[in-house]
């Protein structure tokens, strides 16, 4: 018989992953290879620390004028640049559309079809008939491709001042110094700053722009490209293939540790606009990644669309943990895929917070096909005024003795609604397979709204099954306990949340736990009074 | 000269029904005063309105403290003026641990910056003296703490908050003997400075012997009903309740449980 537990009670006894803290032991640890000599390094250094610390003041004082009227301001995040572009193309989408895009990168002709027949298949497929209403979202208004006045460039400097200067205040540079092995960033639809340590790069690492990728690895790139993720697996995902720009290609060699984490961060500035980034990521076997995504976006009147795609391959033995922090503004729909296929021994881990977007659809996938292949994911959504997050996970377990948990965490207030929605699965001949789900949703008042959709299908009795849902709201006592020790009721609520988040925050590095935090916080303000 | 703290005719009420029915209690500084009275009473609900707890309706009447009138103020602000309250079943709070909440909440208090390692070794003063682990500093607040940690928990964020008034919801109950006393010895170290108050609810003459209160206030119904000195403590220890209710007129409880 299959051992099935569900319960409505609260303990999580979740076997807390002390990989994080491996790899921030190895992080600290270890005595990096550097090719620049220590000389350098030390001038560098020092223009470094003056820099830093004026962009820290820079931020901090646009943090601080963050202000709630009728939306959030959200400070750094809503920095918006003129629009001036090279390209943009014209809104909608048709054949014409998909063609220029194809003819602009200069792509393969079987790049081209892949398209077209992606479009096909977007044509013929409709909106789901469950979960948020996408009637608001109308291709006809949302342009596709929009090229910035830059070339990718893999020195900062090279970049276009007002470019540059987004992200960093973003602190995307600053953080490649300080604790990535490699960094890209996408500005709209192309890739504008691409860059990897020399040291992995001698290793064997690939880690490039998913448009460059194509040229220079045709063939790796025609074996895996929409083999993990398919086109046909629902109507955005179609879409995706047929207008996708830019991303990140990453290729691990067997046996190799990238111990630094990569980042890709994805901004988008063009209002009435899409974005398609296309990530793709092969760890061989015994290899080991982390790769960290971050996405935001000024807030416009206009509905944004952001539909990537997110392939993974994960070799025999292999471990790749993706994290990603996503603060879309609440103009966006955000309608991503991402999906895992886990070889034998495999490991996939996922970390996702999600805070912004007006509407997410958003279920991670980890396709187990090999003997002992794990999965877990980590995830927290917080819901504000006006969005609704629609976001969990989703597990097959396809051969014997494969593992997975799923731990998530919804927040809502000020009438959000927070919904978790996933999907395990188990398959007939995956005998001997553990899975175990807890999902908590904490509500911030009588207007948010937290729900949890799961679905469960067992196909075989010899499983050791495990699922615990909680939701609640915020319990004044508690505020009222921390008040009582002379906090404000602001900093009693953000305490609690803070708390209630900490499974997630402790599996993220320090400084986007920090960036974690400080999200929580700017949520927080405004669901107060 | 105004008292520190001053309670007249405090009315309050839970979903309309009235709890407290015209309370008046004065504190000066320095003393210390004890609120028995069976269970019910209102004795946690007087203590948790001064404190400002949501959940009781002030109906009709005035909290001064300092002579000023605190009616409208916030339970962090009282916090701020120097009021504290130890709760009978603390909350639980993950995520931050104890050693940081207090710094926190501290450096609220206070206005000031306060250093981590000079507040690690005033936190540790503080815990050898409850006889906790050290290890208890890290842990979060009150997770998965045992009713006792729970209870010298509260006392340990006394000493280190340093508020001028002090009430204690039962601080004892629940207690080992070993545990009584070191809260009692602390809460009486802590009394000790002559600028505190405190207003202790309790059902145990142990702590008492240690805190050794100046004024005693019998709490039946809602209402005080007798007030007196050490004498008044004692004679309740010894024969309850019903010799007061006899006194008052009021009908007599039989089998009443003084814990």
């Amino acid at each position: 018989m299959a051992n099935l537990r569900s319960n409505l009670t609260s303990d999580h006894n979740i076997k807390q992953l002390d990989t994080d803290h491996k790899v921030r032991q190895l992080n600290t640890d270890r005595n990096v290879k550097r090719l620049d000599t220590e000389r350098i390094l030390a001038e560098k250094a020092a223009e470094r620390e003056a820099l830093k610390e004026s962009r820290r003041k820079e931020r901090a004082e646009k943090l601080k004028e963050r202000t709630y009227v009728e939306e959030l301001d959200r400070g750094v995040y809503d920095i918006k640049n003129p629009n001036t572009y090279e390209i943009m193309l014209e809104k909608g989408l048709n054949e014409e559309i998909v063609r220029e895009i194809s003819s602009i990168k200069n792509e393969p002709d079987w790049m081209l079809e892949k398209r077209l027949a992606a479009l096909k298949i977007y044509r013929e497929m409709k909106n789901p008939n469950w979960g948020p209403d996408l009637s608001e979202l109308n291709m006809d208004e949302i342009a596709t491709y929009i090229r910035p006045k830059a070339q990718m460039e893999s020195n900062w400097q090279e970049v276009p001042d007002e470019i540059r200067r987004t992200f960093e205040l973003l602190g995307i540079p600053e953080a490649e110094l300080d604790y990535l092995s490699g960094v890209g960033a996408q500005y709209d639809s192309e890739v504008v700053y691409h860059n990897v340590k020399d040291y992995l790069a001698l290793q064997g690492v690939i880690y490039t722009d998913f448009d460059s990728a194509v040229v220079e690895y045709p063939e790796i790139i025609q074996e895996y490209f929409g083999t993990c993720l398919k086109p046909n697996l629902h109507r955005y995902s179609a879409l995706h293939y047929a207008v996708w720009s830019g991303g990140s290609y990453v290729y691990v060699p067997e046996g190799v540790h990238v111990d630094i984490p990569l980042q890709s961060y994805f901004r988008m500035n063009a209002p009435g606009a899409g974005q398609f980034e296309h990530t793709l990521i092969i760890v061989e076997k015994g290899g080991s990644l982390h790769f960290i995504e971050g996405c935001s976006a000024p807030r416009y009147n206009t509905i944004n669309l952001h539909a990537g795609g997110v392939e993974l391959f994960v070799k025999e033995g292999a471990k790749l943990r993706y994290s990603t922090i996503e603060n879309w503004s609440r103009n966006m729909y955000n309608l991503n895929s991402k999906r895992a296929i886990v070889e034998k021994d495999g490991v996939i881990e996922w970390i996702s917070g999600s805070f912004g977007s007006r509407v997410s659809m958003l279920y991670p996938a980890s396709i187990l096909i090999g003997e002992g292949a794990r999965s877990e994911f980590t995830g927290i959504t917080f819901a504000g005024a006006g969005q609704t997050l629609d976001t969990g996970a989703q597990v097959v377990h396809k051969a014997p003795h494969t593992y997975s948990t799923v731990e998530t965490k919804s927040i809502s207030k000020g009438g959000g609604k927070a919904i978790y929605r996933s999907l395990v699965q188990v398959d007939e001949g995956a005998y001997g397979c553990k899975s175990n789900t807890d999902c908590q949703s904490l509500m911030l008042d009588a207007q948010s709204r937290g729900d949890t959709i799961p679905t469960i299908i067992l196909k075989n009795d010899d499983v050791d099954f495990g699922h615990e849902a909680k939701i609640g709201r915020i319990d004044d006592q508690a505020i009222f306990y921390l008040m009582s020790r002379g906090l404000s009721e602001e900093e009693a609520k953000a305490m609690i949340v803070r708390g209630f988040a900490e499974p997630v925050a402790k599996e993220l590095p320090l400084e986007y736990a920090v960036e974690m935090n400080e999200l929580i916080n700017l949520e927080l303000k405004g669901a107060i009074g | 000269m105004s008292k520190m703290l001053e309670v007249k005719n405090l009315k309050v009420a839970v979903d309309d029904v009235e709890i407290l029915k015209g309370i008046d209690l004065e504190i000066g500084r320095g003393e210390v005063h004890v609120l028995m009275g069976p269970n019910g009473a209102g004795k946690s609900t007087l203590a948790r309105t001064i404190m400002a707890d949501p959940q009781f309706e002030e109906v009709e009447g005035n909290i001064y403290f300092e002579g000023e009138n605190i009616n409208e103020f916030s339970t962090d602000e009282r916090a701020k003026l120097g009021i504290f309250l130890t709760f009978q079943n603390p909350l639980e709070v993950a995520g931050i641990s104890v050693e940081d909440f207090l710094r926190t909440t501290k450096m609220e208090l206070t206005g000031e910056d306060i250093s981590v390692l000079k507040f690690k070794r005033e936190l540790q003063g503080h815990m050898q003296d409850l006889d906790l682990d050290q290890v208890y500093a890290e842990r979060y607040l009150n997770v998965g703490f045992s009713g006792g940690e729970k209870k010298k928990g509260e006392i340990l964020q006394m000493s280190v908050l340093n508020p001028d008034l002090v009430m204690l919801d039962e601080p004892d109950s629940g207690l080992d003997v070993d545990a009584v006393r070191i809260v009692s010895e602390t809460v009486a170290d802590f009394l000790s400075d002559k600028n505190k108050s405190c207003l202790i609810i309790t059902h145990h003459s142990v702590i008492l012997e240690s805190v050794k209160p100046d004024f005693a206030h019998i709490l039946i119904d809602g209402k005080i009903v007798k007030r007196g000195g050490p004498e008044l403590i004692e004679r309740v220890n010894d024969e309850g309740y019903n010799w007061i209710r006899e006194e008052l007129g009021m009908e007599k409880v039989h089998d009443e449980v003084l814990d």
